[in-house]
């Protein structure tokens, strides 16, 4: 696998270029569903969290849950889109098992959101903008299951109806990087407005991915869709592996089929779906069940006002007001929780090794753990605390460190195991210049090698003091005190 | 305009409706003299007419996002043809 | 036969108060003269234990003075209402065994007021037809016929089971639906009153759907003041349908004494079609005369795009239609065929549940939509209905009400029109226009043809003034003094 930075694919007769659009299904977080009152939430027993509306029987209707409404809007602001007070909802009409009406109730020609824009936050610290086509709320399908018997396939309606945003980027994306950065931004943007979880393993959030190859300046080619890929990871894979397949194509003389893929991770490779032949005739009809969706006056304008910070304004307020490089100020906020954590880590401290602690020390175990910050088993009050002993010089950076370690396995404050390991750093001088002493007077052959210039040798030293005192020598001290005694 | 037969049995693929190849002939007459006939709506003129998209003045209502149903599978199950713990089922699909 | 099923809602209401007739009593005689009516075929599944138990429980509140609005009135109930725990079919193969689980509003309304449910009445399948002679369960025949023959005739369609039954004295009001026609031009065939009120009085919540933006649930009684009186009942929003207006109920029968004095009415050129019978023409004149004379002022007026809803129905229906339907598909509910794969379940299932109407309509619904026809079809269609609906209003600025006939000709015999579609959808020409600008209509039966059989008028008013149509009605009713009534043929013993 190579690092997905380069969206070119090279043919024998040239460079190509990928050019990639990603079409995004978002799971609403709401209580209800988007036209029934069964619960949206994940899980149960299979048939459970189903109304008779959702199962589509004689007669039922739907009846649209505001909170979805609410959410779609909120998330168009948050994608700095056109919100449009008209939208019309559509049916979406084709048959499958997982679709017990014949019909998905979708928005087509009029959507409640417009163009927007994603910034991308490039790993070498560069900013890049994607655009986005348009924003819409859709039922989600049920559930088959291929695999539990050898001539059935059996179905699940639990998931039936649930409110999806479906989030269409515009094809601005060139490489499968930039691909993932757009992913993690956008789940980013979702979970900080508490619109979607953003869980992609579970399914909450699910990515189409639209491919094609150009040369250069030349127009878009045919693009081929691979469906329901359900992680970065494997979106930047499957982009790169069906750029190579169409490379390929072409270079041989072929033409691109428009066609749905599906990605095998697995295999490491894209294959058409076989039950996509019609090439979908969904004959889209404004739903005579429902109305247009008109957003009343002050609606939009209500939940502008009660949108929390989003990730590029807090990015751009840390890199202001906490002086930090733009690449760290990106990290911390990629999480809501890893941001306030932060924040509430620099309160009054030193900002820089406020985020060198979080993002280094903190993420390092907490990766290492499995854990994400909200299960840290060191919260900020606990972390301030040991930076306010570095501070105060009761702690050096390297006892800091493994101060911290004990911190996180037993959840105590930094004072408690300070205190019961006698972890505190030894800065007497008088203390200091006695280990000293004894270490250069062992070290006699060394001490001539080095003041015959092998000045490398204090490090030398400095390791070996710090062994005597149990790493709690204050490291600035010896080093001083070793110097005035060697005369260097 | 009249209607061939190849878009009858697309049509009826469409609708997922079985139309045996000796049907398809007839069922395109019937269908084609009907549409003929709808054709003369072409005689209106609707340039600059919106479409109707609401009857009476209604306008679509808000739920309160409260969950209110499901919990029910023995009553979506009950008219189920096939069923099997707890799933309706079907024969097996392959994507 | 008693005369107990000679009466009107009203009467009967009248007699149970007075505690001089019985609910039992009364439910018991429309028992028995359901049950010697079968060859009618009015009724598809018949519930006499639901009549009897609600006939008890109507006795005993009575009893202790807390009757309800219709309690212990027997009423029929169109196949296309799902009701808990009843067979509910749509005239359908493909829900010859369908159970709902629950019931739609508008009858549990009817539950709520006391009423007692006969059973279920045979349809056009899926609402799809003017004459019952689509249903699986075979077709219903008219109990009135040509004087001096005897060949069946149709009561005309979807909801022929509904109007057959009230006509024969079978119960004493049944619902119905009227998508394009389906209630009025039965009436109109039997010789009774049949109302669809304005798109979004009735909820549609619980009632199989046929074209969303169309179908709306009225009924069917022998007086314009017992369709008054059910309607009231069935009326009132609904938030489990989004359709469902929000605008109070007001008291139906209140209305029905206050004439037509200074009432303007209209009469729009349009309806005066080719080929249309004389004696309907001369009757629908006769009509403008009687409100003349209760003092209403006669104004010609124009609709000029009437002759195109047909066409635009047949479009905008089917559509709504073919999607409506698209969940029947063998999974999970209905009647299944078995299939090599699930495509195949699905085709094999589809064709043999659906009969022939439903599937022709189908599948122009679903070509009137397909990729490259939506525009010049279903678009086009929506914008001539924009234009219907804005004829309406244009003449409703200048009058209270519409008068006109209610069918192009009587009740025609089985199996006479069922050869050309088009001809059978012709029947719909008068009563289409109310349902696609979503108006409310009504069919008072108003004099007889030469062969003896019912005609009526139809009057139809502003959306939610439903309140001007039974006040003009009730006057076409005075004035036409129809009392006639058909033979009981059918009856056994």
């Amino acid at each position: 696998m190579t690092d997905h930075k380069s969206g070119i694919v090279q043919g024998a007769t040239g460079a190509w270029e990928m050019v990639i659009g990603l079409e995004v299904h978002a799971q609403v977080i709401s209580e209800a569903k988007l036209f029934s009152g069964a619960s949206a939430t994940f899980g149960g027993a299979p048939n459970s969290k189903v109304s008779l509306v959702d199962a589509a029987f004689p007669g039922m209707l739907p009846v649209i849950n505001g909170v979805c409404i609410e959410q779609a809007v909120r998330t168009g602001l948050g994608l700095k889109a056109k919100i449009n007070d008209y939208s019309v909802f559509d049916r979406k009409n084709y048959f499958y098992a997982d679709l017990p009406a014949g019909y998905q109730i979708s928005q087509y020609k009029q959507p409640i959101v417009g163009e927007g824009e994603v910034v991308l936050d490039m790993p070498d610290g560069t900013s890049r903008k994607v655009g986005i086509e348009r924003l819409h709320l859709e039922q989600d399908a049920g559930k088959s299951l291929h695999d539990q018997d050898p001539s059935l396939s059996y179905v699940d309606l639990n998931r039936a109806g649930v409110a999806l945003m479906e989030i269409v980027s515009k094809p601005d994306l060139r490489t499968p990087e930039e691909a993932g950065a757009y992913l993690r931004k956008l789940r980013s943007i979702l979970r900080y407005l508490g619109t979607c979880d953003g869980n992609m393993e579970e399914g909450s959030m699910r990515a189409d991915v639209n491919v094609s190859v150009r040369k250069s300046g030349a127009p878009f080619g045919t693009r081929c869709e691979i469906k329901n890929v359900n992680s970065v990871r494997f979106v930047m894979h499957a982009i790169e592996v069906e750029a190579k397949r169409q490379v390929e194509i072409l270079e041989a003389g072929g033409k691109i089929d428009q066609e749905t893929r599906l990605y095998d991770p697995n295999k490491g490779e894209t294959r058409s779906m076989r039950s996509k032949e019609d090439a979908h005739d969904y004959r889209y009809f404004p739903d005579p069940d429902l109305l247009p969706l008109v957003l009343p006056a002050g609606f939009v304008d209500g939940l502008k006002k009660s949108l929390p910070e989003l990730p590029d304004e807090k990015k751009a307020r840390f890199v202001s007001e906490y002086g930090l490089p733009p690449y760290d100020a990106m990290v911390l906020v990629g999480e809501k929780a890893s941001a306030d954590f932060y924040e509430a880590v620099a309160k009054g401290r030193d900002a820089k090794q406020a985020a060198n602690w979080v993002m280094g020390d903190l993420f390092g175990l907490l990766n290492k753990a499995g854990k994400d910050i909200a299960a840290s088993p060191v919260n900020p009050k606990a972390l301030g605390g040991l930076i306010d002993l570095i501070a105060d010089g009761t702690l050096s950076g390297r006892l800091a460190k493994d101060v911290f370690a004990f911190m996180f396995e037993s959840g105590k404050s930094a004072a408690e195991i300070v205190a019961e390991k006698g972890l505190k750093q030894v800065s007497d001088t008088g203390a200091l210049e006695a280990a000293v002493d004894a270490v250069l007077a062992k070290e006699t052959d060394k001490v001539a090698e080095y003041k015959s210039g092998k000045v490398k040798l204090l490090g030398y030293f400095m390791g070996q003091v710090m062994k005597a005192t149990g790493g709690k020598a204050n490291p600035g001290a010896v080093q001083d005190i070793i110097k005035n005694k060697l005369g260097g | 305009m009249s209607i061939d037969s190849k878009t009858v049995k697309r049509v009826a693929r469409l609708a997922r409706i079985r139309v045996e190849d000796a049907e398809l002939d007839h069922l395109a007459g019937e269908i084609g003299g009907i549409v003929a006939w709808i054709e003369q709506l072409g005689e209106v003129k609707t340039d600059g007419v919106e479409p109707l998209a609401a009857l009476n003045g209604l306008t679509l209502p808000w739920r309160a996002d409260i969950v209110t149903d499901g919990d029910k599978a023995s009553d979506v199950l009950a008219n189920a043809p096939q069923a099997v713990e707890g799933f309706f089922a079907v024969p097996k699909v392959v994507e | 036969m008693s005369e107990l099923t000679e009466l009107t809602i009203a009467e009967a209401l009248a007699a149970l108060r007075r505690r001089s007739i019985s609910a039992k009593e009364l439910t018991d005689a429309h028992i028995a003269a359901v049950e010697a009516a079968r060859s009618l075929n009015a009724f598809i599944v018949e519930t006499p234990l639901h009549a009897r138990a609600a006939a008890k429980e109507a006795d005993a509140r009575y009893a202790k003075g807390e009757a309800r609005a219709i309690e212990g009135i027997p009423l029929g109930i169109k196949d296309l209402f799902c009701t808990k725990g009843v067979g509910t079919t749509a005239g359908s193969n493909i829900l010859r065994n369908f159970v709902p689980p629950y019931e739609s509003t508008v009858t549990q309304k009817l539950w709520d007021a006391g009423a007692a449910m006969l059973g279920k009445l045979n349809l056009d399948e899926f609402a799809m037809g003017s004459s019952n002679e689509t249903s699986a369960f075979g077709n219903v025949a008219n109990p009135w016929r040509r004087k001096g023959e005897n060949c069946k005739l149709t009561p005309g369609g979807s909801s022929g089971g509904s109007a057959a039954a009230v006509a024969a004295r079978l119960c004493l009001g049944a619902t119905g639906t009227d998508t394009g026609g389906s209630i009025r031009q039965p009436a109109s065939f039997t010789g009774i009153v049949g109302i669809k009120p304005t798109y979004g009085r009735c909820s549609r919540y619980g009632i199989v759907a046929f074209a969303s933006s169309l179908d709306q649930a009225g009924v069917f009684a022998r007086s314009v003041e017992d369709t008054a009186i059910l309607l009231g009942v069935m009326a009132g929003h609904d938030p489990k349908d989004s359709t469902s207006a929000k605008i109070a109920v007001p008291d139906f029968s209140a209305a029905l004494s206050r004439g037509v004095k200074g009432l303007r009415i209209g009469i729009p050129k349009e309806y005066r079609v080719d080929g249309m019978p004389a004696e309907i023409d001369a009757l629908w004149k006769k009509g403008a005369a009687w409100l003349k004379d209760a003092g209403a002022e006669l104004v010609d007026v124009s609709l000029p795009h009437t002759k195109y809803a047909l066409p635009a129905y047949y479009v905008v229906a089917p559509a709504e239609a073919s999607s409506n339907l698209a969940r029947y598909d063998g999974v999970r509910f209905g009647l299944r065929q078995p299939g090599k794969d699930l495509t195949d379940l699905y085709e094999r299932t589809r064709a043999a549940g659906f009969g022939k109407e439903v599937r022709r309509r189908i599948m122009i619904g679903t070509y009137v939509l397909s990729a490259g026809y939506y525009d010049a079809y279903y678009l086009k269609a929506q914008k001539v209905r924009a234009l219907i609906a804005r004829d309406f209003a244009e003449v409703y600025k200048n009058v209270d009400a519409i008068l006109t006939p209610t069918a192009p000709s009587a009740a025609f015999a089985l199996g006479e029109k069922s050869a050309d579609p088009i001809a059978m959808y012709l029947n719909d020409v008068f009563t289409v226009p109310a349902n696609l600008a979503g108006l409310p209509g009504l069919s008072v039966p108003a004099g007889l043809s030469a062969d003896g059989l019912p005609l009526g008028l139809q009057v139809l008013g502003k959306a939610f003034d439903e309140e001007m149509v039974f006040r003009v009605g009730r006057v076409i009713e005075q004035q036409a003094a129809f009392a006639a009534k058909p033979e009981a043929w059918w009856r056994v013993a």
